[in-house]
């Protein structure tokens, strides 16, 4: 039984932080992932979220501060560290030569893992991840989105109790990525699992995690459940409304409709938020017909955690993800 | 044509910034000039002679006197003397030495009764440069030896130069191909364990190893190993398909194919090791394809695969005495044209061994199990 089999986390983090040089790509973030949870570093590219999970999964050392993975030191028991995780980095490695069987079997043997083991897990995962059908083929033959499951299959080959899932949906179509979610919440479903997800996609965390930790510039910037982060922003639903044409006060006219919290965007597009969204939508285009102004499209949403990002942040997800990623650069050097 | 133009003016921005790219590029040829320049045509020089006198008269002595000068001043050969033929005999056959100069008991008796006093070379044709060298040599040193400066009643006979080749004729094809294999084994390599070496790095696919609980050194045996089994496939693929191609006497004779499976083994772990400590840092893909023309020519060519050592010059011959491809060419063609046993390729298998054993081990310093 490890130490990590007494104690409550099976991730718990305390004041790491990585520099390159000058550049610091993850700032004294402390938090902790308990047992079973689905855990989502939310954050755009260069928020220092690869290099987190880099540190967790013993790839490089951290500068400062340290973590237990399953009760293990990252830099001091990495071994225990590497026995308890499965890791599905963000860029796909399978071999494309060889099949998808192949690269089970393979990873299966790095893991250690027995041969009787080998036997009744790898079918297994084969159909949990929907690739029986073609698990003998050379996987340079599959869809990005089946070599997307077969890498999440290769992770779970040694049954760890903690996953790691390196933006595991970047890349992939909307199809894709919807059928990799149904698998992971499946596996999940069948067994005790912990899972550390990093993603720059708003709706994948709100789907999958438990707990969503808003990273940015290398810090925490806010964790809880997905839930509780949108309730922690002001209002509760976020108007979407664009007009042919407005007057210069239009914002201030705005703002002073009932239950508007916050405006924000540019003329003639603007996005509303409110705390009483119905009441909000019928004086908006009351003031709209009384000024004379047509309204071109009107979307009324509840708040998502975009809404949360932005209020953490101060700025959009999409414009972050513009961003150059300086620790990609550091730390995944010579990666195509 | 605007469209042409932006093709090119791509290519050249990404040119501009391959300085790798550029300097081997230009680096090759130049290494391909000077090494070629110097490794073909020179004239073969200290080559190892062994006089075995057996008269010790004063026409005897006058012989080697004579094989001294040779050796002063056109140094074709230095005169190595032995006491028995015997030992000088199996020198040969084991390599030690390129021909054995006999001086028959009768010599200085026949030589002052004008009896046609005979001298005899022993040489190994294996490698005819050297062979046509030695036998050139000491026929001109056999027609000094007949023109004495002056002339009286006791001037010896004029002497003969009987040449004895111990080895069947051997066809250049057969010559080349030790060279043949030991390129076939680091081709394997470069290909096997240097260039899908850096390609699975850049790819990330040890990061997928990294994370799982493999060791260092399991990590490092398992990339050499790997890079060294496909090197000795190769290696043997080439080695019995070449014999039978270049005729090789009896190519399948078991011994003979166990000791060259031996010396395929220790060649192919000796440049697995050579290429995993250069490539140990490195994480552009482009450098190990860049290297590979530099590499295959600074090695394979001083080596003497192609032509013998000993007409390099004095910079060639140092490169040549590092250069595991030298030990691997010598051992190959001890045993594939001499047939020789393990004894005469002892020094050989044993310079390759200790050159393994330290690339490795600056590898292993060097092997970083982090990205």
């Amino acid at each position: 039984m490890t130490a990590a089999a007494t104690s409550g986390a099976a991730i718990d983090v305390r004041q790491i932080t990585k520099r390159f040089n000058n550049f610091t790509a993850v700032d004294a973030i402390t938090f902790a992932v308990e047992r079973g949870e689905v855990f989502g570093l939310l954050g755009p590219n260069g928020a220092g979220k690869s290099t987190l999970i880099r540190m967790l999964t013993t790839l490089i050392p951290p500068t400062s501060g340290t973590a237990l993975v399953d009760g293990c030191d990252i830099v001091r028991q990495a071994d225990g560290v590497r026995r308890a995780i499965g890791v599905i980095p963000q860029a796909m490695t399978s071999d494309l030569e060889l099949s998808a069987r192949e690269n089970l079997l393979i990873f299966a043997k790095l893991y250690g893992v027995s041969r009787d083991r080998r036997r009744r897990l790898i079918p297994e995962l084969l159909a949990a991840v929907e690739l029986t059908q073609w698990a003998d083929r050379p996987v340079k033959t599959l869809s990005g989105g089946m070599r997307r499951r077969l890498e999440v299959a290769r992770g779970l080959v040694h049954e760890p109790r903690i996953l790691f899932l390196d933006e595991p949906t970047t890349g992939l179509d909307p199809v894709s990525r919807v059928s990799v979610w149904e698998m992971l919440q499946r596996i999940r479903g069948h067994q005790d699992l912990t899972v550390l997800l990093t993603t720059h996609y708003m709706d994948e965390a709100d789907r999958l995690c438990d707990r969503v930790a808003i990273v940015d510039h290398g810090k925490l910037m806010a964790l809880d459940s997905p839930l509780r982060l949108k309730a922690s922003v002001p209002g509760e639903n976020v108007l979407e409304v664009s007009f042919s044409a407005t007057p210069p006060d239009w914002v201030e006219r705005l703002r002073s409709l009932p239950g508007v919290a916050g405006v924000s965007g540019e003329p003639p597009v603007f996005r509303i938020v409110s705390e009483r969204g119905p009441a909000t939508t019928m004086a908006l285009l009351e003031a709209a017909e009384t000024a004379g102004l047509a309204v071109q499209s009107l979307a009324v949403q509840s708040t998502t955690l975009d809404d949360v990002f932005v209020h953490y942040t101060g700025r959009q997800l999409r414009d972050a993800l513009q961003a150059p990623s300086p620790a990609d650069r550091l730390v995944g050097m010579g990666r195509r | 044509m605007q469209r042409a133009w932006a093709i090119i003016e791509r290519e050249l921005r990404r040119f501009r910034r391959s300085p790798t790219l550029i300097a081997v590029s230009m680096l090759f040829p130049i290494v391909q000039l000077v090494v070629l320049g110097y490794a073909f045509g020179g004239n073969v020089k200290r080559l190892k002679l062994g006089v075995v006198d057996q008269d010790h008269g004063v026409p005897a002595v006058r012989l080697r006197e004579l094989a001294g000068a040779v050796a002063a001043n056109a140094r074709t050969f230095e005169p190595i003397p032995y006491d028995d033929q015997g030992r000088a005999l199996s020198d040969l056959r084991d390599g030690r030495i390129n021909g054995v100069l006999t001086i028959p008991p009768e010599f200085s008796r026949r030589s002052l009764i004008h009896d046609e006093p005979r001298v005899a070379l022993i040489e190994d044709n294996t490698d005819n440069f050297v062979s046509n060298a030695l036998a050139g040599s000491l026929t001109a040193l056999v027609g000094a030896y007949n023109r004495p400066a002056a002339t009286s009643d006791r001037t010896p006979g004029d002497a003969t130069l009987e040449v004895v080749e111990i080895y069947p004729y051997v066809p250049y094809i057969q010559y080349l191909l030790p060279g043949a294999i030991s390129m076939s084994i680091f081709m394997m390599v470069m290909i096997g364990g240097g260039i899908i070496f850096i390609d699975d790095k850049a790819r990330g696919l040890h990061e997928g190893y990294l994370v799982t609980p493999i060791t260092k050194l399991e990590l490092i045996a398992g990339f050499n190993l790997s890079g060294a089994i496909k090197a000795v496939l190769s290696g043997s693929v080439l080695m019995t398909v070449g014999s039978v191609i270049a005729g090789i006497p009896d190519p399948f004779e078991p011994l003979r194919l166990m000791r060259l499976f031996l010396v395929i083994v220790v060649v192919a772990l000796a440049l697995v090791s050579m290429m995993f400590l250069l490539m140990v840092r490195v994480s552009d893909p482009l450098l190990p394809r860049a290297i590979f023309g530099v590499l295959n020519t600074l090695l394979f060519f001083p080596s003497g695969a192609v032509y013998p050592q000993q007409a390099f010059p004095g910079w060639m011959r140092a490169i040549a005495a590092v250069d595991p491809f030298t030990y691997a060419v010598h051992a190959f063609k001890s045993l594939l044209l001499k047939n020789t046993g393990l004894h005469a390729v002892a020094g050989d298998l044993a310079y390759l061994v200790v050159f393994s054993a330290l690339a490795m081990t600056a590898a292993t310093l060097l092997f970083k199990r982090t990205l």
